[in-house]
C-alpha cells in the first residue's frame, strides 16, 4: 500500500519531534533541519504529482484502513486536484514562512517545532477523507497556531490568540454536533460515502427535521475559519499580532482550510440546503469583498491592512461557490466551470501573494525596530530598490494585475459570478477598485517620496530574505502567464463537478 | 518579404526580452540596458514593416492565429493573434516613434541615476503596447491594456522621490482603473452572451456577423440593445485610457513623468489605445446602427463624448502656463477628435488622425523636452522665451509640429486628418452639434499653440535658464528632424485625391475625389485656422511678454474666466469633494462597523460558542466513546493549561505538551490500525 500521503502529513511531525528531542543542537543545525522537514512537503507533493493522473477526477493514492472499527471510523487519506493544489501551496508557503521567521526569533527550536506541527496538521486537513480524522487535524492545527501567536506575537498577542482559538473552537463545536447527528443518522463519517448520500438526497432524508440544524452547524464551523463576513473579526487581530512567519502561514494556508471545507464537505453533503441558503449567503460573501477592501483602506497598521485584504480576497472564493450554488442550474450552468476554477485558482494565488505581502511587512518591521504604520516610512525605494521592486510585484499580484497570478483567478470568478448573479458580480467590482486604492496608497506612502531619517539607512534584502521571497515572486509570474500548469491539475475535477448526471 | 501572423508574437516579445534584461542589469550596465532596448525596438520596427507588407496583400482579410491558454471544464480559454492593416499600421507607427523616442532618451536621461531602470520600463511599455495591437482576443487585449497602465504608472512615478510624481502615478492608475471596471464588466457580459472573447474565429468570433446578430437581437433594461450596453461599457475603458471627459483629469498630471515618457505614452501611443480599442471592436459598436427604435446608439454617445472632450481640452489649454500641460490638454482635445470620428462612423478618419497625431505630438513633446533639457528643467512658458535663436533646429522642428497640430492647410498632415474628421461630422445625420464644437476647437487650437510659440521662442529669455539655453546634441535633434519630416509627408497618405489609407483600413477601394470636393467646409476650417493663428499673434506676438511676472493679456481682460480655465474648470476639486469624500466615508463606515458592530455581534457568538463547547464536551462523553474521549482530553487539556502559562516554566511545559500531542496522536493512529 502506498504510504506517500501519510508521509506528507507525518514527516513534518516527525521533524517537530526530532527538534524537541535535540536539546543541545546548535542554532544552525536546528534551522537547517527545520527547513528541510518543512521542504519535505514540497518534495513529497511533487513526488505524488508523479503518480497522480491528472485526467482522473476522483481520489487517488488512497490509503484506507480500519481505525476504530467499533465506530466505523477509517484512516482514510486521498488526493484529488483540489487537495493536491493545497498540498503544493503548503509546500511552497510553509518553508518560505518558516525561513521568514528564522533570523530573529527567540528559542527558534521550539518555534520551528510548533511550526512543523501546524504544517502537518494543515496537510492532514487537506488529505483526510474521513470526518473523524479530518476533525482531529482541524482542531490540532489550532494548538500550535495558538502558541505561535501567543508566545512570539506582538504586544496584544495574548488577547488575539485567545480570541482566535475561542472563535474557531466555538465554530467547530457546532460542526462537531452536526457530525454527531450525521453519524447517528447514517452510521458513516466517510466523506466519499457521505457525498454520495448527499448527492442522492438520502442524507437529508435520513436526518429528517435535523437537516437544517446540522447544515447550519457545519456551516458555522467553516464560516468562522474562512472567515466569512461577519465572522471575520478575530482575523485582523490574529494576523496583525502573529509573528511574520505565522501570519504568512495563517493567511497563506490556514485561511484555505475553511474554503476547502466548503468545497469538500458542505457543498457535496448539503447541496439542497446550500442552494436554499446561497441567495442570502452570497450577499455575505459580497460584503466580505466590499467591506473587507474598504476597511483595509482605513487601516494605518500595514499588517492589519494586509489582513483585511485577505478577508477581501478569500471572500471571492466563497462568492464564486455561493453563486454556483444559488443558480437554478447549479453546477450545470455554463458559467459554473469559470466560477469554480476561479475559486480554486484564487485559493492558490492568494496564498502566494498574501504570504509575500506579510513577508514584506515583516521586513519593514524588523528593519525599523517594530514600526509598521502606513505613515512611518517613506522613500524606502531609494534605499532598498530590490526590496521595493519585489514588494511592488507582490502588491500588483494582490491587486489582480494581468500577467501575474492573481488576475486569472479573479477574472474567472468575475466571469462566473457575473454569469450566475450579474448584480452581485457588478457590485463586487467595487472591491477591485478599493483594493487598487489601498495597495497603491501603501506603496506610495512607504516606498515613494523622499527618504526619512528612519528609512535613510534601510538595508536592502539579505541573501536569505531574497531566497524566501524570490521563489514566491517567480511563481507569481509563472502562474500568471501559464495558468494551465495549475488548471491542468484540477480541471477534470471541475469538469466532474459541473457535469450533471 | 512578409511576416506571417504566426510569427507576429515576435514583435512584442523582443521588447519584453529587452525589459527582462534591463530589469536584471545592475545600475552600472547603462549601455547594455539601453542598447538592448533600442536594438529590440529597431528590429521590431523592421518586423512590423514586414507584417504591414503582408497585411497589404489582402487588406480585407483578418489573418488570425488562435491557441488555447488553459482548460476550463469542457471548454478552453483561448487567446489569439491578429494581423490586419489596422494592426500592422499601428505596429509600424509605435515601433518607429518608439525607436526615435528611445534614442532621444539616451540624451535626455543621460544624467539620471536610474538610467537602466528607465529603459527597462520603456521596453516593458513597448512590449505591452505592441501586445495590445496584435491581440485577437478581448481578454489578451485587456491583459496588455492593464500592463500598459502599469508601465504608465511606473514611468509617471519614475522620479518617485518627488511626492507630486508619486501622487500623479497613483492618480493615473486609479482613474484609468475606474474606466477599466466598465471595460471589465463589458467584457464579462460579452463573454457571457457569446461564450467567446476572440475577435475573429472563422465565423464564431465576437466581431463576426453571426454572433453580432445575437447581440442586437436581445434587449436589456431601458430598451437598449445588448450590443449597445456592452459597447458602452467597453467604451468606459477607452474613456479612462484616452483621457476623455469626464475621466481626463489624470492625463495633465501624468506630465510629472520624464518628457520622453510623455511623448511616447501620454501623447503618441498609450492614450491612443482607447481609440484603437473602439476601432478594433467597431463592428460591435456599430452593430446597433441597424436598429431604429432604441433609446440611444452606442456610437452617438462616443461622438458626443469625443466632441465635448475636443472642446474642453482646447479651452483649458488656453490658460495653462506649463509647456507640457498645454501639450497634455491639447492631447486630450485631439483624442476627442478621434473619438468624434469614431462616433460619427468614420473609423478610418479616426485612425488617420491617430497616426498623424502620433508623429506630430511626439515631435512637439520631444521638442518641449529639448527645450526643458536645454533650460535646466524650466517648464513655465512665462520664464522661457527667445529660444528661436538659441535652438534653431528645435525651433524649426517644433514649428512644423505646431503647424501640423493647428491644421495649417495643405502642407501639414494634421490638416488632412482633421479635415477628414470634420467632413465626417458634417455628414453625420444625427446632429451637427459635434461639428460646431469641433470647429470651435480648431480656432482655439491654433490660438493656444500660437501663444505657446510666442512665449517660448520669441522675445527674450525671461530667466537665467532661458538665457543660457543652447541647442542639444544630435542624439536629441535628429529624432526631432525625422519626426518633423513625418509630420509633413504623412498627410499625403490619406488626402481625398489619394485615399490610400482609407482604402487599406476599410478593405474596400475608395474612389479618389477632387481635393476641393466639399470645399465649403474646408474653406471654413482654413479661415478658422487663420483666425486662430492671427488672433494668437495679435494677443501674444505683437506685444511680447517682457517679464516672467507680468500678467497674461487674457488674464487682464477676463480675470474670472482665465482663473477658472487655469484651474482646469475645477474638475479635480469637484472630484475631491464628491468621489474621494464618498470613498473616504465608505472606508470609515466599513472600519467603524468592523470595530464596533460586528465585533459586538461576534462577542455574542463567542459566548454562544463557549456554551456550545460545554455541550460539545457532554456530547463527547455521553454520546461517543473510544478515540473521541482521548481526543477531547487533548482539546480540553489545552484549555486547562492556558491558566498555568502565567506561572512560568513555559518552555519546559510546552515541550512536554508538544511531545504529548505527537505521541498521543501517533498512539491513536497506530493503535487504531488493525
Amino acid at each position: 500500500m502506498n504510504l506517500l500521503l501519510s508521509a506528507i502529513i507525518f514527516v513534518p511531525w516527525a521533524g517537530a519531534l526530532l527538534l524537541l528531542l535535540l536539546k543541545n543542537a546548535g542554532a544552525r543545525t536546528t534551522r537547517g533541519l527545520a527547513l528541510l522537514f518543512s521542504l519535505s512537503t514540497l518534495v513529497l507533493g511533487l513526488l505524488s504529482l508523479g503518480s497522480f493522473e491528472p485526467a482522473r477526477a476522483g481520489l487517488q493514492l488512497v490509503e484506507n484502513r480500519d481505525w476504530i472499527s467499533s465506530l466505523h471510523v477509517h484512516y482514510h487519506l486521498g488526493l484529488d486536484g483540489l487537495s493536491l493544489l493545497l498540498v503544493l501551496l503548503t509546500g511552497i508557503v510553509g518553508p518560505a514562512a518558516l525561513a521568514a521567521g528564522s533570523g530573529n526569533v527567540r528559542d527558534h527550536r521550539l518555534y520551528a517545532a510548533l511550526f512543523l506541527l501546524l504544517q502537518g496538521a494543515a496537510l492532514g486537513v487537506f488529505l483526510a477523507q474521513d470526518f473523524f480524522l479530518w476533525f482531529v487535524f482541524w482542531e490540532l492545527s489550532l494548538v500550535p497556531a495558538y502558541f505561535l501567536i501567543r508566545l512570539w506575537g506582538g504586544p496584544d498577542a495574548t488577547r488575539a490568540a485567545y480570541q482566535f482559538v475561542i472563535y474557531t473552537i466555538g465554530g467547530s463545536a457546532f460542526m462537531l454536533l452536526g457530525f454527531a447527528a450525521i453519524y447517528a443518522a447514517v452510521g458513516t463519517l466517510d466523506f466519499v460515502e457521505l457525498a454520495q448520500l448527499g448527492a442522492a438526497g438520502t442524507l437529508a432524508k435520513a436526518l429528517g427535521g435535523l437537516a437544517t440544524f446540522v447544515f447550519v452547524g457545519v456551516f458555522l464551523g467553516l464560516a468562522v475559519k474562512v472567515p466569512l463576513f461577519p465572522f471575520h473579526t478575530w482575523l485582523p487581530a490574529a494576523y496583525a499580532e502573529a509573528p511574520t512567519g505565522a501570519s504568512m502561514f495563517l493567511t497563506g494556508v490556514m485561511s484555505k482550510m475553511g474554503v476547502y471545507g466548503f468545497l469538500r464537505i458542505l457543498w457535496p453533503l448539503f447541496p439542497a440546503q446550500l442552494h436554499a441558503a446561497a441567495p442570502c449567503l452570497i450577499w455575505l460573501a459580497l460584503a466580505g469583498v466590499v467591506f473587507g477592501a474598504f476597511a483595509a483602506m482605513k487601516q494605518t497598521d500595514l499588517k492589519r491592512m494586509v489582513a483585511y485584504s485577505s478577508v477581501n480576497h478569500v471572500s471571492y472564493c466563497l462568492l464564486a461557490l455561493f453563486a454556483v450554488s444559488a443558480s437554478a442550474l447549479g453546477a450545470g450552468a455554463p458559467a459554473s466551470p469559470s466560477a469554480l476554477s476561479g475559486a480554486l485558482l484564487q485559493m492558490f494565488n492568494h496564498g502566494l501573494s498574501a504570504a509575500a505581502l506579510f513577508f514584506c511587512v515583516g521586513i519593514l518591521e524588523t528593519r525599523s525596530g517594530g514600526q509598521r504604520g502606513l505613515n512611518d516610512f517613506g522613500g524606502v525605494r531609494t534605499a532598498a530598490p530590490v526590496f521595493a521592486g519585489l514588494c511592488g510585484i507582490a502588491l500588483f499580484s494582490s491587486l489582480g494585475l494581468p500577467g501575474l497570478n492573481g488576475f486569472v483567478g479573479e477574472f474567472l470568478i468575475f466571469r462566473g459570478v457575473f454569469g450566475l448573479a450579474p448584480a452581485v458580480g457588478a457590485l463586487a467590482t467595487l472591491g477591485l477598485l478599493a483594493t487598487a486604492i489601498f495597495l497603491l496608497t501603501f506603496y506610495q506612502r512607504v516606498f515613494h517620496g523622499p527618504t526619512t531619517a528612519r528609512t535613510a539607512g534601510f538595508r536592502d534584502l539579505t541573501a536569505g530574505e531574497l531566497a524566501s521571497l524570490a521563489p514566491l515572486i517567480g511563481l507569481m509570474f509563472l502562474f500568471g502567464v501559464l495558468p494551465q500548469i495549475l488548471a491542468g491539475l484540477f480541471n477534470p475535477l471541475v469538469t466532474a463537478w459541473t457535469t450533471l448526471p | 518579404m512578409t511576416l506571417s501572423v504566426q510569427s507576429v508574437w515576435l514583435i512584442p516579445a523582443l521588447p519584453l526580452l529587452a525589459a527582462a534584461i534591463g530589469a536584471l542589469t545592475p545600475r552600472g550596465g547603462r549601455k547594455l540596458a539601453a542598447g538592448c532596448a533600442i536594438a529590440a525596438m529597431s528590429v521590431a520596427f523592421v518586423l512590423s514593416c514586414l507584417a504591414l507588407n503582408g497585411a497589404l496583400v489582402n487588406p480585407a482579410q483578418h489573418a488570425v492565429f488562435n491557441f488555447v491558454w488553459f482548460d476550463l471544464g469542457h471548454r478552453t480559454v483561448d487567446l489569439g493573434l491578429l494581423l490586419d492593416p489596422l494592426t500592422a499600421l499601428m505596429l509600424v507607427m509605435v515601433t518607429f516613434v518608439g525607436t526615435l523616442i528611445f534614442i532621444f532618451s539616451l540624451g535626455y536621461m543621460k544624467e539620471d541615476a536610474n538610467f537602466t531602470r528607465f529603459f527597462c520600463f520603456l521596453s516593458l511599455f513597448a512590449a505591452a503596447m505592441l501586445g495590445l495591437l496584435v491581440a485577437n482576443s478581448l481578454l489578451l487585449l485587456f491583459v496588455c491594456w492593464e500592463l500598459v497602465g502599469l508601465a504608465s504608472y511606473l514611468l509617471i512615478g519614475f522620479w518617485f522621490h518627488k511626492p507630486s510624481a508619486a501622487a500623479a502615478a497613483k492618480k493615473a492608475f486609479i482613474t484609468t482603473r475606474i474606466g477599466d471596471l466598465g471595460f471589465l464588466l463589458g467584457m464579462l457580459w460579452l463573454y457571457n452572451s457569446t461564450q467567446t472573447l476572440l475577435f475573429y474565429d472563422g465565423g464564431h468570433g465576437c466581431l463576426e456577423t453571426g454572433v453580432l446578430a445575437g447581440l442586437t437581437g436581445s434587449t436589456v433594461a431601458g430598451g437598449l440593445a445588448l450590443s449597445t450596453a456592452i459597447g458602452l461599457l467597453i467604451f468606459c475603458g477607452a474613456v479612462g485610457k484616452s483621457g476623455q471627459f469626464p475621466l481626463h483629469v489624470w492625463l495633465p498630471d501624468a506630465m510629472e513623468g520624464p518628457t520622453p515618457v510623455s511623448a511616447l505614452i501620454h501623447a503618441a501611443t498609450m492614450v491612443a489605445a482607447g481609440v484603437f480599442l473602439i476601432a478594433r471592436v467597431y463592428p460591435l459598436m456599430a452593430a446597433d446602427q441597424l436598429l431604429e427604435h432604441v433609446p440611444v446608439h452606442a456610437l452617438t454617445v462616443v461622438a458626443f463624448i469625443g466632441a465635448i472632450t475636443a472642446l474642453l481640452g482646447a479651452v483649458i489649454a488656453v490658460a495653462q502656463n506649463d509647456i507640457k500641460r498645454i501639450l497634455a490638454f491639447s492631447t486630450v482635445s485631439q483624442l476627442g477628435y478621434m473619438m468624434l470620428a469614431l462616433g460619427v462612423g468614420a473609423p478610418a478618419a479616426a485612425i488617420f488622425h491617430l497616426l498623424t497625431h502620433a508623429f506630430f505630438k511626439a515631435l512637439l513633446f520631444l521638442g518641449a523636452g529639448s527645450v526643458i533639457h536645454a533650460a535646466h528643467h524650466e517648464q513655465d512658458i512665462r520664464r522661457l522665451g527667445g529660444l528661436r535663436l538659441r535652438m534653431r533646429v528645435t525651433f524649426a522642428a517644433f514649428t512644423a509640429g505646431m503647424l501640423a497640430l493647428a491644421g495649417f492647410p495643405f502642407v501639414f498632415s494634421g490638416f488632412w486628418s482633421k479635415e477628414g474628421i470634420l467632413h465626417a461630422a458634417h455628414e453625420w445625420d444625427v446632429s451637427q452639434l459635434p461639428l460646431y464644437m469641433g470647429l470651435t476647437a480648431v480656432v482655439l487650437t491654433a490660438f493656444y499653440m500660437t501663444r505657446l510659440m510666442a512665449e517660448v521662442f520669441f522675445g527674450h529669455g525671461r530667466s537665467h535658464e532661458a538665457e543660457h539655453a543652447h541647442e542639444n546634441p544630435a542624439v536629441m535633434t535628429v529624432p526631432l528632424v525625422l519626426l518633423a519630416i513625418c509630420a509633413v509627408v504623412l498627410g499625403f497618405l490619406g488626402t481625398p485625391a489619394w485615399p490610400w489609407l482609407q482604402s487599406v483600413l476599410t478593405g474596400k477601394a475608395i474612389e479618389p475625389h477632387s481635393i476641393f470636393e466639399g470645399g465649403g467646409l474646408m474653406l471654413l476650417s482654413i479661415i478658422l485656422v487663420g483666425a486662430g493663428l492671427g488672433l494668437g499673434w495679435a494677443v501674444y506676438g505683437r506685444r511680447l511678454r517682457q517679464k516672467a511676472e507680468a500678467a497674461d493679456p487674457l488674464q487682464t481682460a477676463m480675470p474670472g474666466v482665465f482663473a477658472a480655465l487655469a484651474d482646469r474648470l475645477g474638475f479635480d476639486e469637484f472630484y475631491a469633494a464628491t468621489v474621494f469624500r464618498l470613498n473616504a466615508y465608505a472606508a470609515a463606515l466599513a472600519d467603524f462597523l468592523d470595530r464596533r458592530v460586528w465585533g459586538g455581534l461576534v462577542s455574542f457568538l463567542g459566548s454562544l460558542g463557549e456554551f456550545a463547547g460545554l455541550v460539545n464536551r457532554s456530547v463527547d462523553e455521553d454520546g461517543l466513546n473510544g478515540g473521541f474521549d482521548s481526543f477531547s482530553e487533548g482539546v480540553r487539556g489545552t484549555g486547562q493549561r492556558y491558566s498555568r502559562l502565567q506561572t512560568g516554566e513555559v518552555h519546559g511545559y510546552l515541550r512536554t505538551l508538544a511531545i504529548g500531542f505527537v505521541v498521543l496522536v501517533l498512539i491513536v493512529v497506530l493503535g487504531g490500525v488493525r
